[in-house]
């Protein structure tokens, strides 16, 4: 039988809580541009010009298609060379975490996009009628009538895309930056006690996530008793 | 400046044996497709059970199957791998954990992956199965309980034909969601796409053809799965139903 041996964990658990932090640094700042950048594609594909809404479609389905430690790899690859080029910073400097901060907006966008299109589409037609006729421009319907609705109802959805993200920060192993998995990996081979760090690693993700779709699953049948 | 090489695919590796960089690639490909698949079977048979589980009038059996969706939808794929690789190698009865650990690396590696894959698949499968169930009229269960049919008859004469038929689409999602995720094998040193395109810029110092050619065929597969997909959705649409008529 194998015979447990936690005591790695406690003396640990500063080090852990940066790799914490580096995972909700990660998650948050991904979000946030995220959802910026998802909106912006999801105007552009329900746009007019045929040229936009085509680039947009290209952008999200592009994303959707490859896996995420592809597009890790491709920016822990490429980024370096490119931070270099722009912001002069010397060759060794550690870009890693610039890297993942980019990457994961950046492919965040495409899922996110996806949510918000269905989000405005859901939002009845004649809403955008009236703002129009009320005499409001195509944005101005856009901004002040038509996308705070339908946030409301998509927050949910968005929140459980970023659970979503939230776990797949993990991914950031194939560069070996410290988030919280790679610390519980680091003190697990340090002290030969993966089992018992895996786990607790497991068992933390897992409180969480469970917490937090708990939380959107209550807030979504809320949505639904209103509507 | 950066020198494109694209002959560098032709070319052998050193020691290679007469296998030339483009055969790793295929090489690859191949494993991704087989730990895919592997898991897919295994995704698809757990995960219909699990949720026939959820919406069987049992509460032993509805309580089993959302503490293992809960379970495995809760952690990240990547830790779930580990746990697979190195956790429950060293938690099963000995004698099973000495002999994983006797296989062949690369044995191991598959049998961690596909098993992990499946698992985690199966997770999102069963919720799909129970929506499917539960999108059915409620009339049908009592129609085939009135006719004298056991539950599990009913479920496998009534239920579940209709409700698979409803939940093609998602589950080419999951599909094509779980040739993605095999990715995530290259972690534990399976050697399956995205690994050979990273093992490729350490032998060829051309990162770029390298994760081009593998990116795009990650590319290629999507499309043809999508394709293959939408071709057996056509088959399986139920006219009536939703995006169904015909």
């Amino acid at each position: 039988m194998y015979e447990f041996d936690w005591s790695s964990i406690r003396p640990g658990l500063p080090f852990l809580w940066t790799g914490m932090k580096t995972t909700l640094y990660i998650t948050v700042t991904a979000m946030v541009a995220g959802v910026a950048l998802g909106t912006v594609l999801a105007v552009l594909r329900m746009s007019k010009s045929r040229l936009l809404a085509w680039m947009s479609a290209a952008y999200v389905n592009a994303f959707r298609s490859i896996p995420l430690i592809m597009v890790l790899l491709w920016f822990f690859l490429l980024m370096p060379a490119l931070i270099e080029r722009l912001l002069n910073v010397p060759r060794h400097a550690d870009t890693r975490l610039t890297s993942a901060l980019v990457a994961f907006s950046l492919f965040q966008a495409a899922y996110y996009a996806e949510i918000i299109r269905a989000g405005i589409q859901s939002v009845a037609a004649g809403q955008q009628g009236a703002a129009l006729a009320l005499g409001m421009s195509n944005g101005q319907a856009m901004r002040i009538v038509i996308l705070p609705q339908a946030f409301r109802n998509m927050a949910p959805l968005l929140l459980t895309q970023t659970i979503i993200l939230f776990q797949d920060t993990s991914l950031v192993y194939v560069s070996a930056l410290a988030d919280f998995f790679g610390v519980a990996s680091i003190i697990g081979t340090r002290d030969g006690r993966q089992v018992e760090l895996y786990l607790f690693a497991g068992a933390v993700y897992f409180l969480v996530c469970f917490a937090l779709s708990s939380l959107v699953k209550r807030w979504q049948d809320r949505l639904k008793g209103h509507a | 400046m950066y020198k494109w090489r694209w002959e560098i695919f032709l070319e052998q590796p050193p020691g290679g044996g007469g296998a030339t960089y483009l055969d790793w690639v295929f090489a690859g490909l191949r494993l991704t497709a087989a730990v895919s698949l592997g898991a897919w079977v295994i995704a698809l048979a757990w995960g219909s059970v699990m949720g026939v589980f959820r919406t069987y009038p049992n509460k032993l059996l509805r309580a089993i199957s959302t503490a293992y969706v809960e379970v495995f939808r809760n952690i990240p794929l990547l830790v779930q791998l580990f746990i697979w690789y190195v956790v429950i190698p060293e938690l099963v009865p000995a004698s099973l954990g000495t002999w994983f650990k006797q296989l062949n690396p690369l044995l191991q590696q598959f049998l961690a992956a596909m098993l992990c894959l499946g698992f985690f698949t199966g997770a999102r499968i069963s919720e799909q199965v129970r929506a499917g169930i539960e999108s059915l009229a409620r009339g049908q269960k009592a129609a085939g309980l009135a006719l004298g049919f056991t539950m599990p008859q009913t479920y496998r004469y009534v239920l579940l034909p209709m409700a698979f038929r409803l939940i093609v689409p998602p589950l080419s999602s999951e599909i094509l969601n779980l040739f993605k995720n095999s990715a995530v094998a290259s972690t534990i040193g399976l050697l399956e796409l995205a690994a050979m395109g990273r093992q490729l810029v350490d032998y060829t110092a051309q990162p770029y053809e390298s994760f081009i050619a593998v990116t795009l065929l990650y590319v290629v597969l999507n499309l043809l799965i999508l394709l293959l997909m939408r071709w057996v959705e056509g088959k399986a649409r139920v006219p009536g139903f939703m995006g169904g008529g015909r």
